[in-house]
């Protein structure tokens, strides 16, 4: 097993994939010679060639839309949005075509698609480079949603998502692309989607979270675990289909949860894991449901101090895990 | 571009087939037996002219929802036409989940589509580019209205198509009319072929009531685009001699001295007297179709009113495609 950064890992399984299966191939804005503005597609130009490795006109809805088409035909495109901030013009595509292609056709039609897009803040990115929008997508039925939070999740669920027969948007927390590392074995394997994994063990609280937030959330569990107070980390990995039992299992054993993550509060994620923890584990609870989200403003604002503000870190969730210790 | 004369009957008879078909359907609605009729009255001779210039069955069609002839043309029968009408479980386009004449017809490469306007543009892009990845050489046809040309998505999908040089043929069928906007409302230049000039692709503006003069320009386009030489831009000029739908009243945006001038430039009553100048049609000949054409729109008719609705729980799936029935 060789140590991996996150993007290294995307890019392995890309590769990886694109060995195994002709069908697959690249589109997206500046993916060919550039290799991608994150470098996730580094080398698979010249690997792979211009067709397959598509660099597309700047237009969002078509790289989803020519995609949907190339799936359609029995392709299997990975389709990259350059930031999560500008899959916007993409949301026509995506909601109202890749989702509703299979229900809306009877399952003639089906759309074996990947969009793999950066999200999140704590980048200096202002507010059209940070954006988590996976609330948006979450929504709707028809759409898988997968974020990892590390290197060897991350290789195992973009392979799943490839083969797998449905859309699947594949959100990259791009702050880890180069910070998290982690073991990535060389050998085929995949993370199945759907699956959330309890990553550390805990008595006391239950905390779920999903992507950048979890290398914050297991920061914090240690912090706390100096304390006495023992965090059960779940990390969600794919929103949508949801894992509800491995959710429900975990407060029925801690009585208390936590929900973390940098999208805003007000119809975040949370609130659906909120509503799954009320309706089915609430004689459990010992203590309200918590969330600590990013705050409802329109952005994340550029500037250090803003920012900082803004984003949740592993000190405001130790403070928040204290508090309901305590409770 | 020769036709013969049994493939110039052969047309009319789809034509005509299509009106009553289309005829029918009002009075279904006007009978309350039906909740919705979208029509094509007016728009068959392009449809028809376009339709026979493909290799029917093997290159791909992503049409719109006034392709009624279109559809005819391809194998769609009248039955599953009524099928979709009446909202019943067999109708093979989406086992009543979508509305009627949203047509999706696998077995001959006719694509699902929606009903927010140029979505479908991108897929029939993304059909074409997978079929020049895989060095095949069919092509794809598809179609629109004019009002739908003022889409960013159609935009997107035309330029790229031009950019990759796709066997991609895209049909403008310009009836006058986006419900109630007229065409002036929808562009400054003169017609949707001239959008084209700015893309960087032929554009062609043709009859769309000479079933002949569409034939010939999409027979022309379809032989470039196989032969590698790039997409076409045909807009078919026509007028929609009904309201937009069974919901719109046409007498609030335009006046019946309008639509009777238009009615004397009917497609139908063009490509009858044709034929009939020809010596290739007889009152007998066309006494013998309308009667033909009569006995399958009533047996389409009692085929659908007998057939099964779908049962309610059906509505549930399939939402992915491990959900997919079949049968």
């Amino acid at each position: 097993m060789a140590e991996m950064t996150l993007v290294e890992a995307i890019r392995r399984a890309m590769d990886e994939e694109m060995a195994r299966d002709e069908r697959v191939f690249i589109v997206g804005e500046d993916v060919g010679k550039r290799g991608g503005v994150f470098r996730a597609t580094l080398g698979l130009y010249e690997k792979y060639g211009p067709e397959r490795v598509v660099d597309s006109p700047l237009a969002e809805a078509s790289i989803v839309g020519v995609g949907i088409g190339a799936a359609l035909y029995g392709l299997r495109p990975i389709c990259e949005i350059q930031f999560a901030d500008f899959i916007f013009p993409a949301f026509n595509q995506i909601v109202s075509e890749a989702a509703r292609m299979c229900y809306r056709s009877n399952g003639e039609w089906t759309v074996p698609l990947v969009i793999r897009a950066p999200y999140g803040g704590g980048i200096g990115g202002g507010l059209y480079h940070s954006q988590s929008v996976e609330a948006f997508f979450a929504h709707v039925p028809g759409l898988k949603v997968v974020i990892p939070s590390n290197p060897y999740d991350a290789k195992g669920l973009l392979k799943a998502a490839v083969r797998d027969p449905d859309p699947v948007l594949f959100l990259e927390p791009k702050k880890g692309y180069r910070l998290l590392r982690g073991e990535v074995p060389e050998e085929d394997y995949v993370v199945p989607i759907g699956p959330a994994h309890i990553s550390r063990p805990g008595r006391d609280i239950s905390l779920f979270t999903y992507g950048m937030m979890h290398y914050y959330a297991l920061q914090a569990a240690e912090m706390v675990a100096a304390e006495g107070i023992e965090v059960e980390v779940v990390d969600l990995r794919t929103l949508a289909p949801v894992d509800r039992t491995t959710i429900l299992e975990s407060v029925r054993r801690t009585g208390k949860a936590l929900i973390v993550h940098e999208d805003n509060l007000t119809g975040g994620y949370g609130a659906e894991v909120a509503a799954t923890i009320a309706e089915g584990a609430f004689e459990f609870l010992d203590a309200p449901v918590r969330r600590l989200c990013g705050p409802d403003v329109p952005g994340v604002p550029f500037s250090h101090p803003l920012q900082d503000w803004f984003m949740p870190n592993a000190q405001k969730i130790a403070d928040a895990l204290r508090a309901l210790a305590a409770y | 571009m020769h036709l013969s004369e049994p493939k110039q009957v052969e047309m009319f008879w789809m034509m005509l087939l299509a009106r009553r078909l289309d005829e029918r359907a009002w009075v279904l609605h006007r009978q309350g037996k039906i909740a919705f009729h979208i029509s094509g009255i007016g728009q068959e001779a392009a449809q028809v002219g376009a339709a026979f210039a493909l290799r029917r069955g093997e290159d791909w069609v992503v049409p719109y929802y006034r392709d009624l002839a279109l559809m005819l043309c391809l194998g769609y029968t009248p039955r599953e036409f009524m099928l979709s009408l009446m909202g019943k479980r067999e109708d093979p386009s989406s086992g009543g989940r979508q509305m009627p004449s949203h047509w999706s017809l696998r077995r001959v490469n006719v694509v699902s589509h929606s009903a927010p306007v140029a979505t479908q543009t991108p897929h029939a892009v993304g059909v074409a580019l997978a079929i020049k990845l895989r060095r095949e050489d069919k092509v794809v046809l598809t179609t629109i209205g004019e009002g739908a040309t003022s889409q960013g998505e159609w935009y997107e999908a035309v330029n790229w198509a031009a950019v990759h040089r796709l066997p991609v043929v895209f049909m403008v069928e310009n009836n006058g009319y986006a419900i109630s906007e007229p065409v002036e409302k929808q562009m400054a230049v003169e017609g949707a072929a001239a959008r084209a000039c700015g893309l960087g692709l032929e554009g062609v503006a043709v009859d769309g009531t000479d079933a002949l003069a569409v034939y010939a320009a999409v027979a022309r386009s379809v032989e470039k685009a196989r032969s590698g030489e790039g997409p076409t831009l045909i807009e078919a000029r026509m007028y929609r001699l009904t309201p937009h739908s069974s919901d719109d009243d046409d007498r609030t945006y335009r006046t019946r001295e309008e639509v009777e001038a238009a009615k004397r430039r009917d497609p139908l009553l063009r490509m009858r007297q044709h034929l009939e100048a020809q010596g290739w049609l007889t009152p007998e000949g066309l006494e013998r179709m309308e009667a033909e054409a009569k006995a399958l729109v009533e047996d389409a008719v009692d085929y659908a009113t007998r057939a099964p609705y779908p049962a309610p729980e059906e509505a549930a799936y399939p939402v992915f495609s491990a959900e997919v029935r079949r049968g």
